[in-house]
């Protein structure tokens, strides 16, 4: 597991893929390839209210990765300090292997340099003390990057005031 | 080597504070500018993807002169020289023979529009005029009509409201993104959302109340609400007695625009009308109805903008935290604003305007702005004179003015067209000379100022050096004047003295706007006594409900609600059109990212209907209007008022070098019938029926 974690809020995104626009964007890619997603559920009724689900799609950095295990050259990595899964673009040599085996579509393929691209959390920027680009443009702020101990107290937090609100 | 740019984004009309990340000379990222309040980082997926516009290959690299017939796409490369030449000896042809008044210019209003004005002012033409009135001429003269200030002069307190009410202002796809970040913040503090719309989008999936009204009914929603918080005098007594002015007038005329009559106009129940005017009562002042942007619909567009106002002052939510705002110029903070070129003493054009606005033939839109989608017919017509050039900047009249073919037509009959442009935007492809513009991120531009509850002065910086033969429009503006012998008005060479000669009077340096992109002229907030200090700007000083504009224009306050008509026949449908959050406008379709996320639009058609004709998801329909037609992708949804169809603005481009976007959907502007709210002055944009059909029969 990754030292880290990006948490989304569901009920404040408004679907409107500025983070995957920030992360083609940092990452410098061409058509095709998105390291993050946004998946669109809806519109549909729940009771009387139209509702869409937006779930926001990055790599898990899993425990065990199935990408890192399947690739053949050791491109696909998980770095020990952090739990990061980055592929080394060096090592790559574009067999897809890592493609076909993440559940998730998480690593994707760059056919401008014929290489697999994936999240690498932006560990460029948080070693510069940034956050993540995805999480630095978000308009609603729905995206939270941190620590997976710090995410209860954040939806505690939100929660709490969507409670005060009820009441 | 790598620095940060404070800059403005330009990848729409809004102007957010950006700041760009630059390496080496090349654009890294950008983001929003967090020395802003209310802004923090956040930039939309538009700005983001500024930095694949500055990239771009398919945009327009150097002048270029029409060498075939016009549309032809066929081209030669000149170098500026030429393009000048070539401009002012025609231009001086047109000139000789049919006077300064023959030329037109239109734009998209802009940082620089000042400099255009005055360019046309040397020509002495009166006919400068902005996209404005297609997106919100009538919202404008409501609000002058009412409160005397344009609509461009009230903002709204998100941060604080209590409750938003929005009309089709679908804030969370139209994004703009300093309301969007502090009304989700408000949000989550429990502020309340009414969206209301024909059409359920990401908005209505995030309020409270969503309302599926059918559409172009929302008058006669708001006169039943006008009528409930009369009846059980729920508005603000206070705040009317002091600043309302005709109330008496209202109440009579509100009477008979009960909730159950409403609820058959609309097909909103009358107790959930009446439930919802309590709701506000309870909130009062801190409620904001949204009194929106691009709000041309209807011919009668201008009573529905002043019915909004009406509400917001009935809850005397008009200058007032968590409700509208009046922006404050620089004058009350004790400050001289930015100059702009059209401060000095300019030649006065003696003729009216093409569009005839400020004539009795069309009395009350905003000169200042003009009516754009008069140009065709006042072209054809010879109406008022014969009008022989245009000058299209950034604006594009073959997809923003309603009837497409109608306005080729139009262009036609043009001695000269020329462009300012970034892309190869239909027009620019139309034209006869295209004069390639510099991107945002690529030059300095005119000050902005901002006024607001602090008023600032905002600087787009430059943050890289143009990458192809491009220039800044201003410079572009001043040097084709000095060809043309006209310089006089134009008292620099370069950006950078353009905007030395503007911040001088205000005290400020281009270098005091290195560090945050901004200054202010205070750190108070600006805000007047609610009670006794707002200053209206109308004849009275209060808010005219019989208001002095219309009546002595010779137009009633109160004219009696009249029902729109329903589509009668089994295949007819009114055609609405909107936005998504990945496009501006016409502008953004061939941008590399954004045509990733949406590339083309489809035909949102209610499910029941779509069923009556035979038609699925997916397929490929006939969209038809009495001017045209078009081929376009079904989207079969329970989340469209069955009596409309709708689609996103600004597809079916029909420039090949703009090849992402090449005939990628159909241009709704090809459909729309061009037909006017002659008192507000916008196109009213949902007066064309379309008939839809499955394209797999034969008809
Ligand atoms: S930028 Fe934020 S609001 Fe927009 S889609 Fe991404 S997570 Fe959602
Ligand atoms: S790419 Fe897939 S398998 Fe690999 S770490 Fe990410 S989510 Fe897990
Ligand atoms: S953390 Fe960085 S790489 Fe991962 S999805 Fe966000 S922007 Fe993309």
């Amino acid at each position: 597991m990754s030292k880290f974690f990006l948490f989304q809020d569901q009920k404040k995104c408004i679907g409107c893929m500025a983070c995957v626009v920030a992360c083609k964007s940092r990452q410098g890619l061409p058509r095709g390839p998105h390291p993050c997603l946004v998946v669109t559920v809806g519109p549909q009724w729940v009771g009387e209210q139209p509702r869409t689900a937006f779930t926001f799609m990055p790599c898990f950095h899993c425990e065990n990765p199935w990408c890192v295990a399947a690739c053949p050259t050791g491109a696909m990595h998980q770095r020990s300090e952090d739990g990061i899964v980055t592929v080394d673009p060096d090592l790559c040599v574009g067999c897809k292997t890592c493609i076909s085996a993440c559940p998730w579509g998480a690593p994707q393929w760059n056919p401008e340099t014929g290489k697999a691209v994936k999240c690498d959390l932006c560990h460029d920027r948080i070693e510069a003390g940034l956050k993540p680009a995805c999480v630095t443009v978000c308009p609603t702020q729905c995206l939270y990057f941190g620590t997976p101990d710090e995410i209860p107290e954040v939806r505690r937090e939100r929660y709490a005031k969507a409670r005060a609100q009820e009441n | 080597m790598q620095e940060q740019v404070y800059s403005l984004c330009f990848m729409c009309s809004v102007r957010c504070p950006i700041k760009v990340t630059v390496d080496n000379g090349q654009v890294q990222f950008i983001q929003g500018n967090s020395h802003v309040p209310g802004i923090g980082d956040s930039i939309c997926p538009r700005g983001v993807a500024g930095i694949s516009l500055v990239n771009d290959t398919q945009r327009v690299q150097s002048p270029m002169i029409r060498s075939g017939p016009r549309g032809s796409g066929q081209w030669r490369q000149v170098s500026w020289h030429e393009a000048y030449d070539y401009i002012a000896d025609k231009l001086k042809q047109i000139t000789d023979a049919y006077g300064g008044r023959s030329v037109l210019l239109g734009e998209r209003t802009q940082l620089s529009t000042h400099v255009s004005k005055t360019f046309l002012r040397a020509i002495g033409s009166p006919n400068h005029f902005t996209h404005d009135a297609l997106c919100k001429g009538s919202l404008n003269t409501a609000c002058r009509s009412l409160l005397g200030y344009t609509d461009g002069q009230i903002g709204m307190d998100y941060a604080n409201t209590k409750h938003l009410v929005l009309y089709g202002r679908n804030i969370f796809e139209s994004i703009q993104v300093k309301p969007v970040r502090q009304f989700s913040e408000a949000m989550e503090k429990g502020a309340r959302l009414t969206y209301i719309d024909p059409r359920v989008t990401v908005t209505a999936t995030k309020a409270h109340r969503y309302w599926m009204i059918r559409p172009g009914t929302d008058l006669a929603l708001n006169y039943a609400l006008m009528h409930v918080i009369i009846n059980e005098s729920l508005y603000d007594g206070d705040y009317v007695d002091k600043w309302v002015s005709g109330f008496d007038a209202l109440c009579g005329f509100v009477k008979p625009y009960t909730p159950d009559w409403a609820e058959g106009e609309t097909g909103i129940p009358a107790a959930e009308i009446v439930d919802f005017a309590r709701e506000l009562a309870s909130q009062k002042p801190h409620v904001i109805f949204h009194c929106g942007y691009r709000c041309a619909s209807h011919e009668n567009e201008i009573y529905f903008r002043r019915s909004i106002f009406i509400l917001n002052a009935l809850m005397g939510s008009i200058e007032t935290p968590g409700g509208m705002f009046f922006k404050k110029g620089p004058a009350e903070a004790g400050g001289k604003p930015v100059r702009k070129l059209t401060d000095q003493d300019l030649p006065k054009p003696s003729d009216i305007r093409f569009d005839k606005v400020g004539t009795p033939d069309f009395p009350t839109p905003d000169p200042n702005h003009g009516v754009a989608q008069m140009m065709p017919q006042a072209i054809l017509n010879e109406d008022p004179y014969p009008l022989k050039a245009l000058f299209a900047y950034r604006f594009d009249p073959l997809s923003s003015i309603p009837d497409t073919n109608y306005t080729r037509q139009a262009l036609d009959a043009l001695d000269l067209i020329v462009s300012i442009d970034i892309n190869y935007s239909e027009i620019a492809w139309y034209s006869d000379v295209i004069l390639p513009e510099s991107t945002y991120l690529e030059r300095m531009d005119s000050p902005q100022q901002a006024n607001g509850p602090k008023p600032q002065i905002f600087l787009r910086q430059q943050a890289v050096s143009p990458r192809y033969d491009t220039r800044p429009g201003p410079v572009i503006l001043q040097q084709l004047a000095e060809r043309m012998g006209l310089g006089e008005y134009f008292p620099y060479t370069t950006m950078e003295e353009l905007v030395d000669w503007q911040l001088a009077p205000t005290g400020f340096e281009r270098a005091d706007f290195k560090e945050k992109g901004f200054v202010a002229y205070t750190d108070q907030k600006l805000l007047w006594d609610r009670k006794t200090g707002i200053k209206f700007k109308t004849p009275s000083g209060k808010i005219e409900l019989v208001s002095s504009l219309l009546e002595e224009a010779g137009y009633p306050s109160f004219p009696a609600y009249q029902s729109m008509s329903r589509p009668e026949n089994g295949a007819d449908f009114r055609l609405v059109v909107g936005r998504c959050a990945q496009h501006t406008h016409i502008s953004t379709q061939n941008n590399l990212y954004l045509n990733e996320l949406v590339p083309h639009n489809s035909l949102w058609i209610n499910a029941a209907r779509a069923e009556e004709l035979g038609i699925k998801d997916n397929d490929t329909v006939e969209v038809a209007s009495e001017n045209a037609s078009g081929r376009i992708q079904a989207r079969v949804t329970e989340m469209i008022h069955p009596d409309c169809v709708f689609m996103l603005h600004g597809f079916g481009h029909e420039v090949p070098r703009a090849e992402r976007s090449y005939q990628k959907g159909v241009s709704d502007s090809l459909l729309m019938r061009n037909v006017t709210d002659m008192i507000g002055g916008s196109p009213a944009l949902h007066e064309t029926i379309v008939s839809v059909r499955n394209a797999g029969e034969k008809p």
